[in-house]
């Protein structure tokens, strides 16, 4: 399955990109998004600590199963007010 | 009433945008950008939002307010982009038939839009460096901070 991840802040200077287009075996849970990613760009599991996941514009577990389609989010620490 | 806005946040549309006659009391909080950050001498201030999610999340707070206090206005407006020092980068107003609600809801709202609303913000120093802020408010459920 395709899905598409955002990026912000801390996240898109890490990766580079505000977003890009990700395939996953159907069934991936969110947490399979920062594992993918940190092949590629292992700065972004230094901040997985503290990096919340969205998936459809709201807040979700690592446990969350994806669907074809998802928006995922990573969302750094937030900072704004 | 959420907004995001790049210009100069009229205060006094705020204001006027939750007055009702069946309110007594009207509270204001409005966040401005300070020149201090860490002892560190701050130039300007960049904002930046998931501005799709952020509306949905300040949508959820405004309602979890209005659910708490009897309220008859609440409003929330973020600039985003550069904001120089020492204007308002966010306002929130509330009215309510009496003070005590619009105190106590105006405090949950800038509260909660602190510690779960996807916007962000970018120092710029004196000395030339750019950070992202980090707000000690952010804990996400079942994580520490590194």
């Amino acid at each position: 399955m395709k899905i598409q991840v955002r990026f912000f802040s801390v996240t898109r200077d890490l990766v580079g990109a505000d977003e890009r287009a990700l395939a996953l075996p159907d069934g991936s849970k969110a947490s399979a998004v920062l594992e993918i990613l940190g092949l590629e760009f292992p700065l972004l599991l230094e901040w997985k600590q503290s990096i919340r996941l969205a998936v459809n514009m709201e807040y979700t577990h690592d446990e969350r199963i994806l669907n074809e389609g998802d928006e995922v989010a990573l969302i750094p620490p937030v900072s704004g007010g | 009433m959420v907004e995001f806005v790049r210009s100069e946040i009229d205060i006094l549309m705020v204001v006027k945008e939750v007055g009702s006659p069946a309110s007594g009391a009207t509270d204001v909080f409005i966040g401005t950008t300070r020149d201090v950050q860490n002892g560190k001498r701050v130039t300007l201030l960049e904002y930046e939002a998931y501005e799709s999610m952020a509306a949905k999340e300040i949508k959820s707070i405004l309602n979890e307010a209005r659910a708490t206090w009897r309220l008859e206005g609440a409003a929330i407006i973020h600039r985003l982009g550069k904001v120089p020092v020492g204007e308002a980068s966010v306002v929130i107003a509330v009215s309510a038939a009496h003070r005590k609600e619009a105190f106590e809801a105006c405090r949950y709202l800038i509260d909660r839009l602190k510690s779960e609303v996807p916007i962000w913000k970018k120092e710029y120093f004196a000395d030339g460096s750019v950070e992202w802020s980090r707000s000690d408010e952010f804990l996400p459920s079942g994580r520490t901070l590194s």
